[in-house]
């Protein structure tokens, strides 16, 4: 299970882009993290150097996680919520969020949040997110208010101011291993001795201009990196979204609630020719042994095999056809041709129009004690798959879906 | 006497129009209640959940591990009893097959067209202008829901591990706390926590029963499971202890508005008030412990319910950030300051609604539903700066009276820096005679 997230993780930047990408990308100065919400977990599937270095992890610490390990008891709620909302919505977002690094000292700094798209059918591939720590001001710059500013605005004045002189201060003041970066590292320290001292540290401390400018320029630089790195795998990526997600594309928050559910389960469109698989869980994939390109896109039916019982898949037929949940024992296959017994529900999940926008099967492998976890009853263990997926699809579909991009 | 005619809502089936209520004692009543007539050998499931003395989200949690944490045994528990109880077709309409929609605009309101959940009812008069009124056995109450409508038990673990029983037999002696369905939802997995059900508590806030609630929050640890709670005189129609909840993964509104740090409380709970936004309210987040958290909100709460003064909480963020909003828009109605068209559309602005959650009953509204609309409204359920002000002085006293407050540079404010307010707390309500109970 551990062996398939790292392959999944591997996989998730090595297949978009090309095998020198991870070198350049090192080979930036900037605190960064590109995380893949695909992966159950919305893991980070790659830190850089100078991120390693601010927030004092190992690569192996970071890889595989998910961005909340930095936060901590005095990260602003609020702040949290609207970074979540911002992947939700799948647009880019600027916000001043006190961190935590591994040694559990606090530190304020400008988290800059972007959504990779891929060219070819809109989807979001990746979220790159740069860290810009706010250096120590030369007065108080405290303030009492505890109003969060964040916005598109500060990202325009960015784009405009962001010349030469800029872009060369910003090289000189991150750069990693210079004496500079170190002497800017100990300066927040000695910020961070003081303010833990007082209250200071839980009030709300603003970016300069400097500072998003700085994150303006790592965000260009590392887009940079992607596309021109995507261009030789040939699976093009993008800053802007050039195209509507095709059918049968979950967006990125869909995928990440629904990579919270454990158990075995498929997501089937049936608006789409054939009523094909638009969702598989990594426990669907352990249990029947297939990769998930060798599912999604597929119609259910190569589950069945040669003792398949008849009248049990026209049960499920006719389930579907009126809309009614349903409950049945058969018999499927693995990709091996193994079979085993399927205990297996079935139920319509509407969207937020109050439309049946999908299907959920929910599978159970027979006499497989090791899913006998938490003591709830199959029956249960079926509803509460098809609970936390109805919450799911219908919450994520309220509005337009991805608003803003 | 301030009174209200409301179409009450549904929340059980077996609530019958207050007539045909009647008094019904031993037996057994056939219906397989929680009353004494029933209880005797019932079992239901039971989740004992670890009491956590530790600010919730402290780092080094288990929440803080290292992915995106798996959907909790809590969470799982609920969604499938409550779906068992969909497919057994105990609930009065399907909640997932009601249109709903974020209303454009910079808040971002969320509205709901429920066509379903107001009919077959008559109205029925409440009492709007006592907060706390007496328990009467006689009034529909939790006890008499059927069991089949009860998805478990919730109560803190003995041993400190978190437990389930699928069948743990019902012990009248143990105060059980249940969480039951609301049968007319305004959202996937409406369900009301009632704690020590069988004690038959009024709808008054108290320190345990606060807690418990903070509990489930912070146990089912998904952001988007919130509870509300709702006084008398702020919409509760039910005078039976209970906090509703129910899942809905989008941010409120609430949730989003702009606040400011007023003080923190020496147990280290924030205290902010909201800004940008159309009803005025308190913000409680942090503390050392979950206890601290929850000692100062239910102090809150006590003292508010304590001067009369109607309000709704709202418990978010897994338990982490708490909303507080005195009220008076009920009092307006009763006295006819409410418009005409504002009451038309008779949504009753309850905590749902104050967040920014519309449910709407008429298909006119909710496809005419504007930002705008739904400022006024809730503009209207808010307290007047200068009464919020002078409620907050009398919260901010009886928050110091059991933990000092600390101002905003860090100094310790004395008790004597507090406005005094010239009236004292009511008297708890003690005489039946004057009081129409609430139904």
């Amino acid at each position: 299970m551990e062996s398939q997230l790292n392959f999944n993780i591997e996989n998730s930047f090595n297949s978009r882009y090309s095998f020198c990408a991870r070198q350049v990308l090192d080979e930036l100065p900037h605190s960064f993290t590109i995380t893949d919400p695909s992966i159950s977990g919305h893991p980070i599937v790659f830190a850089s150097k100078g991120f390693l270095k601010v927030f004092g992890y190992s690569k192996d610490e970071v890889v595989g996680k998910n961005g909340r390990i930095f936060q901590g008891p005095k990260t602003d709620r609020k702040s949290v919520m609207e970074i979540r909302e911002a992947i939700r919505e799948e647009r880019s977002m600027q916000i001043n969020l006190l961190n935590y690094r591994k040694d559990g000292t606090p530190f304020w700094m400008l988290f800059h949040l972007s959504p990779v798209f891929s060219k070819e059918d809109g989807r979001v591939i990746h979220f790159v997110g740069v860290q810009v720590p706010i250096s120590p001001p030369r007065r108080p710059r405290w303030s009492a208010s505890g109003v969060v500013r964040n916005g598109a605005n500060m990202c325009e004045e960015g784009d405009r101011v962001c010349g030469n002189i800029m872009f060369g201060s910003c090289r000189r003041e991150v750069c990693s291993d210079t004496p500079v970066e170190l002497s800017r590292v100990l300066a927040l320290e000695s910020v961070l001795d003081d303010s833990s001292r007082g209250l200071g540290i839980e009030e709300t401390c603003e970016a300069s201009n400097l500072e998003k400018q700085e994150a303006e320029v790592a965000i260009n630089k590392i887009f940079s990196v992607l596309t021109c790195h995507s261009e030789l795998t040939g699976r093009f990526v993008c800053a802007k979204r050039h195209s509507l997600p095709g059918a049968g594309i979950l967006s990125s928050s869909l995928n990440i609630s629904l990579g919270r559910i454990k158990q075995s389960f498929v997501l089937t469109d049936p608006h789409l020719p054939d009523m094909p698989i638009v969702y598989a869980s990594d426990a669907f994939l352990r249990l029947t042994g297939y990769a998930r390109d060798e599912v999604l896109g597929h119609n259910c039916r190569f589950l069945s095999g040669a003792d398949t019982d008849f009248s049990t898949l026209y049960q499920i037929k006719e389930s579907i056809q009126t809309e009614q949940a349903c409950t049945v024992r058969i018999l499927n296959y693995r990709k091996d041709k193994s079979s085993f017994w399927n205990y297996l529900h079935i139920s319509p999940v509407r969207n937020a129009s109050g439309k049946v926008a999908y299907f959920v099967g929910v599978q159970i492998e027979e006499g497989c004690k090791n899913q006998d976890r938490n003591g709830l009853c199959p029956e249960m263990r079926h509803r509460s798959v098809v609970g936390a997926v109805k919450v799911a699809v219908r919450s994520l579909s309220i509005g337009a879906g991805p608003s803003r991009s | 006497m301030l009174r209200l005619k409301r179409v009450p809502t549904v929340v059980s089936n077996y609530q019958k129009d207050e007539s045909e209520e009647v008094a019904r004692r031993g037996g057994g009543c056939g219906r397989n209640c929680l009353n004494k007539c029933c209880i005797q050998g019932a079992k239901l499931p039971l989740y004992a959940f670890k009491k956590l003395n530790k600010v919730v989200g402290d780092k080094g949690l288990p929440e803080y591990e290292n992915r995106e944490p798996p959907v909790s045994f809590l969470d799982s528990l609920l969604l499938g009893e409550w779906e068992d109880r969909m497919q057994r077709g105990l609930f009065r309409y399907d909640v997932t097959a009601c249109e709903t929609k974020v209303i454009p605009g910079q808040h971002g309101f969320i509205a709901q067209l429920n066509e379903g959940r107001h009919l077959k009812k008559r109205p029925t008069e409440f009492r709007v202008d006592k907060v706390l009124q007496p328990f009467d056995g006689n009034k529909f109450n939790f006890t008499k829901v059927g069991q089949e409508e009860v998805l478990f038990q919730f109560e803190a673990s003995e041993d400190g591990e978190v437990q389930f029983f699928p069948n743990a037999l019902v012990d009248a002696e143990n105060a059980p706390s249940v969480v039951a369905i609301n049968v007319s939802p305004i959202e996937y997995g409406h369900v009301l926590l009632i704690p020590r059900i069988l004690e038959c508590l009024p709808q008054r806030i108290d320190r345990d029963s606060f807690l418990l609630a903070l509990h489930m929050a912070a146990e089912a640890g998904n952001p988007y499971f919130r509870l509300g709670y709702n006084s008398l005189g702020a919409f509760a129609t039910i005078n039976h202890l209970h906090f509703q909840a129910y899942y809905l993964s989008v941010p409120f509104p609430i949730e989003k508005a702009p606040t400011e740090k007023i003080t923190s409380s020496v147990g280290g709970v924030k205290i902010s008030k909201l800004l940008n936004y159309p009803v005025r309210g308190l913000v409680f987040e942090g503390g050392n412990t979950l206890q601290d958290l929850s000692n100062t909100v239910s102090d809150a709460c006590m003292c508010l319910q304590d001067h009369n003064v109607p309000y709704n909480v709202l418990i978010a963020d897994c338990g982490r950030r708490i909303f507080l909003f005195p009220q008076c828009y009920a009092e307006k109605q009763a006295l006819g300051e409410v418009s005409t068209e504002l009451l038309d559309t008779q949504v009753n602005p309850a905590v749902w609604e104050i967040s920014g959650h519309m449910v709407l009953k008429r298909k006119k509204d909710f496809e005419e539903a504007s930002e705008e609309n739904a400022w006024r409204l809730l503009a209207e359920v808010s307290l007047s700066e200068e009464r919020f002000q002078e409620v907050y002085a009398f919260i901010s006293e009886a928050i110091a009276t059991h933990g000092s407050l600390e101002d905003s540079d860090g100094k310790s404010e004395s008790l004597e820096d507090v406005d005094k307010i010239n009236n004292p707390p009511c008297a708890m309500v003690t005489g039946t005679q004057e009081c129409l109970v609430l139904q």
